[in-house]
């Protein structure tokens, strides 16, 4: 085991990396684990960012992401690609186990875990996966040329990723459980004058049909209870996220959807020495920004904690 | 023991429905943020593994091979064998649980 670090930073994306910077900058040294296929969180699977201050013409999400990393590691930050597997954040000296095995120790650890994508739960939505049903747009968007496709969820990054397929596939059904949308104005308004896109209101997937590929959906209207076959050979699924807070359940408190609880307008858990920021924390905005920022006060709220108790 | 072998279209049949070992053909495009996460992962086990082919096919330039797989999701990770598929990976996964799932072929 190495020596016991100022703070170790566990995630990355705009919260962690934005942790790393301000960390770094104030000469913590921190080592950051940015994780070995997540790093740089949920912006890597996005296209363009158009509302990150300071890009007028906006800028990708991975670009964004690394420039990010950089500005962490220009300044002294230490960045390895692994995953935390298990930590003890009890006691003054917290422990953390990377995936290869070996044990790191700080005084200080920052969460920023971020969130994984939210599944529908439906029985052959695993099965299918692959096959027709995907979670990334960007990757899978490709393979659906000129093809009939349904993206369900109601939010920016559904309508984002709706938009976004109809430059492949022949056309897109937004399936949504209310008669409105969520997402900005902005998206909405694009999305409305997308002659490929039409629109499923009040509407939920009840079940995903095909063998092997997916060849339709079985959609339930939410206000007559009628079902009604949507013949599509592709879906997308963006219902949103979950926090991903399972590595430190048990030891700081989360609330009931599992988002680890902090203290006010602070980053700082129940758990002296340990702060959380990002989607790991964050119900309403998580948007880049607000997730840097929370990123920003979890290593100033870590600075303060650790000058307090030298 | 070495690097990741590039193939295509062309060489598919001869580099990997032919060939006498085992072989991971990854399947990955430049757009595919995952796909960058996990290509270093299988340099690392092609480096690591002697009795196995870690082989790379550019989806984007190679559409005919990932069709007649009926690849839609990337990464895909088709392991095979005498010119079989006996297993499928989907999705990027850290290393321990790439090695897990490719355990029985290395």
């Amino acid at each position: 085991m190495s020596q016991v670090r100022n703070v170790i930073i566990i995630g990355s994306g705009p919260a962690g990396y934005t942790a790393a910077v301000y960390a770094a900058r104030a000469q913590l040294s921190p080592l950051v684990f940015e994780g070995s296929v997540t790093a740089g969180g949920a912006l890597m699977n996005t296209t363009e960012v158009e509302n990150f201050p300071g890009f007028t013409d906006g800028i990708m999400g991975p670009e964004l992401m690394e420039q990010m990393r950089a500005q962490a590691v220009r300044f002294g930050a230490e960045i390895v690609t692994d995953d935390i597997v298990s930590v003890d954040l009890s006691g003054d000296i917290k422990t953390v186990v990377d995936g290869a095995g070996t044990t790191h120790q700080a005084h200080a650890v920052i969460l920023a875990m971020g969130s994984a994508y939210r599944e529908l739960g439906l029985p052959n939505e695993k099965r299918l996966s692959g096959h027709g049903v995907s979670w990334c747009a960007t990757c899978d968007g490709f393979f659906f040329r000129d093809q009939d496709i349904a993206v369900v969820g109601g939010g920016d990054s559904a309508l984002e990723e709706a938009t976004f397929l109809t430059r492949f596939a022949k056309s897109v059904t937004l399936v949504h459980r209310r008669d409105a949308l969520r997402a900005s104005k902005i998206m909405q308004e694009r999305a409305l004058a997308n002659e490929k896109l039409q629109f499923a209101w009040n509407s939920t997937v009840e079940d995903i049909l095909g063998d092997p590929k997916v060849t339709g959906l079985v959609l339930q209207d939410t206000v007559t209870g009628d079902t009604r076959e949507l013949p599509v050979t592709g879906l997308f699924v963006a219902i949103g996220h979950d926090p991903r807070s399972e590595l430190v359940r048990g030891q700081v408190d989360l609330d009931d959807e599992g988002y680890v609880l902090v203290q006010g307008r602070t980053t700082a858990t129940n758990v002296p020495g340990v702060f959380a920021c990002g989607d790991l924390v964050d119900h309403t905005y998580r948007q880049a920004i607000t997730a840097a920022g929370s990123g920003c006060a979890a290593a100033l709220d870590a600075e303060r904690f650790l000058a307090a108790s030298e | 023991m070495g690097a990741t072998k590039k193939v295509t279209d062309a060489s598919f049949a001869d580099d990997v429905l032919m060939s006498d070992k085992p072989v991971i053909v990854d399947f990955w495009a430049e757009w595919c943020g995952p796909c960058k996460m996990v290509a270093p992962i299988l340099e690392e086990i092609a480096g690591e593994n002697d009795g196995i082919v870690i082989a790379k096919l550019n989806v984007d330039e190679n559409p005919q091979t990932a069709a007649s797989y009926g690849i839609t999701s990337i990464p895909t990770m088709n392991v095979y064998k005498g010119g079989q598929i006996v297993k499928t990976i989907i999705g990027a996964k850290p290393k321990a649980a790439l090695l897990a799932d490719l355990a029985p072929y290395l």
